[in-house]
């Protein structure tokens, strides 16, 4: 997982509540086998015309935010079903980091397993940034994660709350797995254990 | 000498696969056996290889194809959809790459890796099981904690054998009684999931206790603790007793000798004790159990096969008889109507919850000396080439043949829509699945789940029908 520590980029503004994970990527995109290429189908619904064209009014289909890093938007960001794609598409896409006033258990969740960050900020941050987004390619906003800070294109700073954990594991881009492997010792001594004690989980 | 607190089946299990515990209370539990198959696990080796791990106990992970794969004759010449066929074909390339056991397409072991674990002796009392499906906790009915997991722990488990776990709660739903002519494990537990709904056991690990489940074959067992999750709880267990240790002494990779003597040994001290705390407790009368049909499209919307359809005005709430409402149209009923009347144009005998050996005997039971009724698709799908060669030795195959069912090859089949079995829209089925969801065995199909006996007799009726009514006209052979 790629460490996250400082990222100043074009944010897009999303200004909407209950951005559900099937309009961040629809099921009808979950056949493939790779976590790679769900960018292209990130909103699909919102992004592409029945037809297959592009929805020149969305967002993301308009420059500079083709090349968004961040997305702003509002509450309960993430909700509806547990697929790990949404992430995937968003990080494909080249989002690592969504800013809103709250969001869904599962998908937050989701996000930090795969590098990609949610900052919770007050809903009225939420809507100057959402403004100061709508400027364009010269108003960069940067998320500053060892000093839990948001950085206005003005200079004003927000503070966010991350769990010690998260943090530490964002920072380093180590994902559970990597943490998980810092326990190797002990996950050795219970195998050697194990191995004495039940000698039957070894496969015939 | 301390005296320990009194623990039930999962805490013990648990306890005795704890690594460490993180300071927020969350344990790092041991995993014994990781199963796996195409479709959840493409990415989780993708995520490997990006960050250049490997798989750490090759050994205690399986692999096997069932989702993608086709169950006729087809399946010898390669999977037509190019997207299964892409999957199968990843799977195949990963587990060369990682050195991961995989059982092939045309292997005889080859099945639904929810009938291959136990079948083999690979699914063991005391174990923690994972998969990548939700389905897994049908290894419960080893006395094993078994649940299904997601793809980011899928490759979690793949790198570390371990998962991040927050201990659940303990359930137990007790059943007590004989079970009534007619019944099998399948209507017990769609019974209990009429009584609990399908949130009812969220949260929780459910242990299945009581005499009538203690009468019930492992066959039994595993259809039970297989339809846990459509109570809402991720795994279901069974306590290991007599029945348990026959089953896997006859396992082609059980422990054998000493070693199976000394597991025996700890087996047997996995039972819950006597006072052991339970967070809840459900309990069901066996013989108050009629033979069971969903009616609608979700497996909660369960009757006695003698039940008329009801009425959504009559639902206490707005958003209870909306739901019914949609559920009636959806299935294409109409209030007051009974079950028995409803005519079925396909019968699916098969998925990991009703394709073991004794399913399929007692769908042959039922099927020997008559006829599929005229009009009707009658197929019976083993749940690994292991139980379709038995029942080809024990003359079961010709005897559904001969009564007009299809006999087909192993897999997951007409349980989910993801491979060429399918219905059409509008078609109706008497199937031994789990899930009756809309669109769940293809786009408008029409799910009624019940038992492998009661779909034989639907199949021969050419309606829902009441197996009591049905039963044997001569004894199998
Ligand atoms: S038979 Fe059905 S429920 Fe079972 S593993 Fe296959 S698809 Fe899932």
């Amino acid at each position: 997982m790629k460490a996250f520590t400082t990222l100043t980029g074009i944010a897009a503004p999303l200004p909407m509540a209950n951005v559900d994970t099937d309009k961040i990527i629809p099921a009808r995109f979950l056949k493939s086998i790779s976590r790679a290429g769900f960018g292209k189908h990130l909103f699909a619904n919102l992004r592409f015309r029945e037809d297959g064209s592009e929805n020149p009014d969305f967002v993301l289909n308009q420059e500079p935010y083709r090349r968004a890093e961040i997305l702003i938007a509002y509450e309960n960001f993430g909700c509806g079903s547990s697929r790990e794609h949404a992430p995937w598409a968003l990080l494909d896409f080249g989002i690592r980091c969504v800013i809103a006033p709250d969001f869904a258990d599962i998908f937050n969740n989701n996000c930090y397993k795969n590098g990609v960050l949610p900052v919770r900020l007050p809903r009225e941050v939420c809507e100057l940034l959402v403004e100061d987004a709508k400027l364009g390619g010269n108003a960069r906003v940067t998320v500053d994660l060892e000093r839990q800070v948001v950085i206005r294109p003005n200079g004003e700073e927000h503070s966010f709350p991350v769990d010690a954990l998260r943090k530490r594991l964002l920072l380093n881009g180590l994902d559970d797995i990597g943490q998980t492997l810092q326990h190797g010792t002990q996950i050795d001594s219970y195998e050697a254990k194990q191995k004495s004690a039940q000698p039957w989980l070894a496969p015939a | 000498m301390s005296v320990q607190k009194p623990r039930t089946l999962f805490d013990k299990i648990w306890d005795a696969h704890v690594v460490d515990t993180l300071p927020d209370g969350t344990a790092l539990l041991y995993i014994d056996l990781h199963l796996t198959h195409e479709v959840t696990t493409p990415q989780a080796y993708d995520g490997l290889r990006a960050a250049g791990r490997r798989v750490r106990r090759p050994d205690a992970t399986l692999a096997v194809v069932d989702h993608n794969i086709a169950t006729d004759d087809s399946r010898r010449t390669g999977i037509v959809d190019p997207e299964s066929r892409l999957q199968v074909e990843t799977l195949e390339k990963n587990v060369a790459e990682f050195g991961v056991p995989y059982i092939p397409l045309l292997d005889d072991r080859q099945g639904i890796v929810h009938v291959i674990g136990p079948e083999l002796g690979r699914s063991l009392p005391g174990m923690t099981i994972v998969c990548g499906d939700s389905h897994t906790s049908t290894h419960g009915a080893m006395g094993a904690l078994a649940f299904g997991i997601g793809t980011s722990e899928v490759e979690h488990v793949l790198a570390t054998q371990t998962l991040l776990q927050k201990p659940a709660k303990n359930m137990k739903v007790q059943v007590d009684g004989n079970l009534a002519f007619g019944c099998s494990g399948k209507d017990i537990v769609l019974a209990i999931i009429g009584k609990i709904g399908t949130a009812g056991g969220t949260g929780h690990v459910i242990e299945y206790a009581g005499d009538t489940i203690r009468a019930l074959d492992m066959a039994g067992r595993m259809t039970v603790c297989n339809m846990t999750i459509e109570g809402g709880a991720r795994a279901g267990m069974v306590a290991p007793d007599q029945t348990t240790f026959d089953y896997v002494a006859q396992t082609p990779n059980g422990p054998k000798g000493e070693t199976l003597e000394r597991a025996l040994a700890w087996w047997k001290t996995l039972p819950s004790d006597p006072g052991a705390h339970f967070d809840r407790v459900v309990s069901l009368n066996a013989h108050e159990i009629a033979p069971q049909v969903t009616w609608g499209t979700s497996p909660e919307d369960v009757l006695p096969i003698t039940g008329i359809i009801p009425n959504p005005e009559e639902a206490a709430d707005e958003a209870r008889r909306a739901q019914l409402r949609r559920m009636v149209e959806y299935m294409g009923l109409t209030p007051g109507q009974r079950l028995q009347e409803l005519p079925v144009d396909v019968v699916f005998i098969g998925s990991c919850t009703n394709s073991r050996i004794e399913d399929i005997r007692a769908a042959a039971a039922i099927a020997k000396g008559r006829r599929v009724a005229d009009g009707v698709r009658a197929m019976v799908v083993p749940g690994s080439g292991l139980v379709k060669k038995q029942a080809e030795r024990e003359g079961l195959d010709r005897i559904l043949r001969e009564a007009g069912f299809e006999w087909r090859e192993a897999g997951c089949s007409m349980c989910l829509g993801m491979n060429p079995d399918k219905l059409t829209p509008g078609q109706r089925s008497a199937s031994t699945s789990n899930r009756n969801f809309e669109g769940r065995q293809g786009p408008g199909g029409r799910t009624h789940l019940l038992s492998p006996a009661m779909a034989a007799a639907a199949a021969v009726a050419g309606h829902l029908a009441d197996v009591r009514d049905y039963q044997p006209k001569e004894a199998l052979s």
